[in-house]
């Protein structure tokens, strides 16, 4: 018989906005997106240098992470957390700086820390180096967010035991004006049932 | 080479990110790496970089740069022996 | 032992060989393809050596049989002739007549494209229409639809271990019951958005890859494309397919340490393993060959070695990197690795470690150097990818 399952806790952030549970719980004027995530970073009090050399994709992902997590009452311990992410824009927004910087044959000066972070999955990376997360993680490229897709792999982790939670989510960077992430926790605890029709709910609100 | 040692130290925290530390916040001979300033493998090859882009020195083995990165204090001295640009 | 899912059909093409059957041959006449580069215009053309595949574009379009208006990236190209032989190898005739689906990996996507006409873009037209296949969604998109594919369709960017990943969502996806049959696999070509990005990791090697020698210095970069299909046990009996083998074992996990570098001890490589084996409900001792992610770094190769010792304890199976042979082709990696299991468990070879002279000191594993005769039951085969991604799969006789 399979547990049912809950959306304990979901984080949205976008035009300089943050919500968690559907509570505006951040908001800024900042100009462009650098300015947004530091006010952000800030207001968490986190004491992260590490934080500032991420590209804007992880820096939201992890930011998405920390509301959640602060508010869940997820043992990091001892329970497992997978993380499953996806978006449509890939790195891209990291990829152009990268590209940008190998352009010109006379000035050619090509980054170490921004081509670390052309890949989607770093930010999952970064989020698991944080919390100490071994769990199963993937990064789904797709052109919409897929609610039906990530209910099945969600729900399929926890039920087949191989994590006691998922952090799911969908997270695009395309750039400073044009971003979004839709960030939640999966487990059993929650109010909000887990299936692709809340997801999307969520998603849209 | 105190000049260079005070750009160094304006360099580094630019280059790497380091929000949350000033110029005078780094001691010439502070550690950069391990549990001084927490550098990592990426901020020593951003380094290095950096030696060849604003100084023209090229670094070949990365492993030559936990000598070389030590300090604010050895960076100077390496780059003022070695410079080219 | 849990059987696990059928594949029954194989596609590949590397700097080995351009079909299953040449990258056979290359492999155990021992031919590697590292060489100096030759088709892209790059600075370091003369200082590194990489595993590139002889076609040129104007001729995997002439393959494929393109149009001129066609907006195909090397990617692309590399990818639908893969996953053509593929499907085939797998004697499928009528790709709809069960439900059919597409999982696909690329870290490049359409960057070669991107990277050349960027900037002309903004003039001229002619190449604008390279702009809408620069995503790594459109790769997947254009395999599935060259196959004549509607149903399922996924694209999985996760670095290295991509490819790995793919197959083992579509594994999990036929288990389930969601899909009767996937094409699963991964393509990536050269670029010089890798090339100088590697370059600037410090992580490239000037000479032919070592992989786990006390003296290697870096890995060579590769291109390639593979894909496997996957058929769920009631397709296999209608059809009357020969299983080629079966995927028994797959795991994922995150080394949570560093965001390109391994952890010393391998812990995310141990678990991957680890959770593998358990899921093919097979014990150490019953795996026969590992073909390792062994990319010739120091820090890959030293972290694998670590974790095999976890996972084998004082008896490590035989274990190779066929790396030497292809360079790393990063996401499609894992699914040219995954050919080259099954060629071995098909006929049954192990596959040597070309150029390894000395073990790492600290963990003093010796992979195997020769062509050896073997009978093989089961391989498992590594990928890490940057992000912390491990995966791991297991491959059994049929």
């Amino acid at each position: 018989m399979n547990t049912k399952l809950h959306i304990q806790s979901y984080c949205k952030i976008k035009d300089n906005t943050v919500t968690l549970d559907g509570n505006v719980v951040f908001k800024d004027n900042a100009d462009d997106l650098k300015s947004f995530l530091k006010s952000t970073y800030k207001h968490l009090n986190l004491k992260y240098g590490k934080f500032f050399k991420m590209d804007s994709l992880s820096k939201i992902a992890f930011l998405a992470s920390e509301f959640i997590f602060n508010k869940s009452q997820i043992d990091r311990k001892s329970d497992t957390i997978a993380i499953v992410f996806s978006n449509n824009a890939s790195s891209l927004e990291t990829d152009r700086k990268h590209q940008k910087s190998i352009d010109n044959a006379d000035d050619y000066f090509p980054s170490p820390t921004i081509f670390v972070y052309t890949l989607p999955n770093i930010g999952i990376g970064e989020i698991s180096i944080r919390h100490q997360l071994k769990s199963e993680n993937a990064f789904f490229v797709f052109n919409n967010y897929n609610a039906e897709f990530h209910y099945t792999y969600e729900n399929s982790l926890i039920q087949s035991k191989k994590a006691d939670a998922v952090l799911g989510g969908w997270i695009n960077v395309d750039d400073d004006k044009n971003y979004e992430a839709f960030v939640y926790l999966v487990s059993k605890k929650g109010e909000i049932e887990h299936n692709k029709k809340q997801l999307n709910k969520l998603y849209l609100k | 080479m105190e000049n260079l040692k005070q750009e160094l130290k304006a360099k580094i925290i630019e280059n790497l990110n380091l929000e949350d530390f000033k110029v005078e916040d780094i001691d010439d001979n502070d550690s950069l790496f391990g549990d001084g300033l927490g550098l990592d493998s990426i901020d020593a090859l951003e380094l290095i970089v950096m030696l060849d882009k604003d100084y023209g020195i090229k670094i070949s083995d990365p492993k030559k740069g936990k000598d070389i990165f030590e300090s604010i204090q050895t960076m100077a001295q390496f780059i003022m022996d070695n410079k080219t640009k | 032992m849990s059987k696990g899912v059928a594949v029954t059909g194989m596609g590949i093409i590397s700097s080995i060989g351009n079909n299953l059957e040449e990258n056979y041959q290359s492999l155990v006449s021992e031919k590697q393809g590292i060489s100096k580069i030759k088709k892209i215009k790059t600075i370091h053309k003369n200082v590194i050596k990489v595993g590139e595949i002889d076609y040129t574009n104007n001729e995997l379009v002439t393959l494929l049989g393109l149009s001129d208006s066609n907006n195909y990236s090397r990617t692309a190209m590399l990818g639908e002739l893969a996953a053509k032989e593929a499907v085939k190898n797998a004697n499928i005739t009528d790709i709809n007549k069960y439900r059919t689906g597409l999982i696909s990996a690329t870290s490049v996507g359409g960057m070669d494209m991107t990277e050349k006409f960027y900037y002309s873009q903004f003039k001229e037209t002619k190449n604008r229409k390279y702009i809408a296949s620069h995503d790594a969604g459109d790769t997947s998109k254009k395999i599935a639809e060259s196959l004549g594919i509607t149903g399922f369709v996924s694209t999985i960017s996760t670095a290295c271990s991509s490819s790995a990943n793919a197959i083992m969502l579509g594994a999990r996806l036929i288990k389930a019951g969601k899909i009767d049959r996937v094409i699963v696999g991964g393509s990536d070509c050269l670029s010089k958005f890798t090339i100088n990005g590697f370059k600037t990791l410090m992580i490239l090697s000037e000479t032919d890859c070592k992989p786990f020698d006390e003296n290697r210095t870096g890995l060579n970069l590769g291109e390639a494309a593979a894909f496997l299909v996957l058929e769920s046990d009631e397709v296999v009996k209608n059809e009357n397919k020969k299983v080629l083998a079966y995927v028994s074992g797959y795991a994922n996990a995150n080394d949570a340490y560093h965001q390109t570098a391994s952890s010393e001890n391998g812990e995310g490589a141990t678990l991957a393993m680890q959770k593998a084996l358990k899921i093919a409900k097979i014990k150490p001792t019953e795996i026969d060959y590992i073909n390792a992610h062994g990319t010739a770094t120091p820090n890959n190769d030293h972290s694998e070695s670590s974790a095999l010792i976890n996972v084998f304890g004082a008896n490590v199976p035989d274990f190779s990197s066929t790396k030497a042979y292809t360079g790393h082709t990063l996401a499609a990696a894992a699914a040219i690795e995954a050919v080259y299991s099954i060629l071995a468990i098909q006929n049954e070879i192990i596959f040597p470690n070309l150029n390894f002279e000395t073990p790492i000191t600290d963990t003093l594993l010796v992979p195997k150097t020769e062509v050896t005769k073997k009978e093989i039951q089961h391989v498992l085969s590594n990928s890490f990818g940057f992000g912390g991604n491990c995966s791991t799969l297991i491959f059994s006789k049929a």
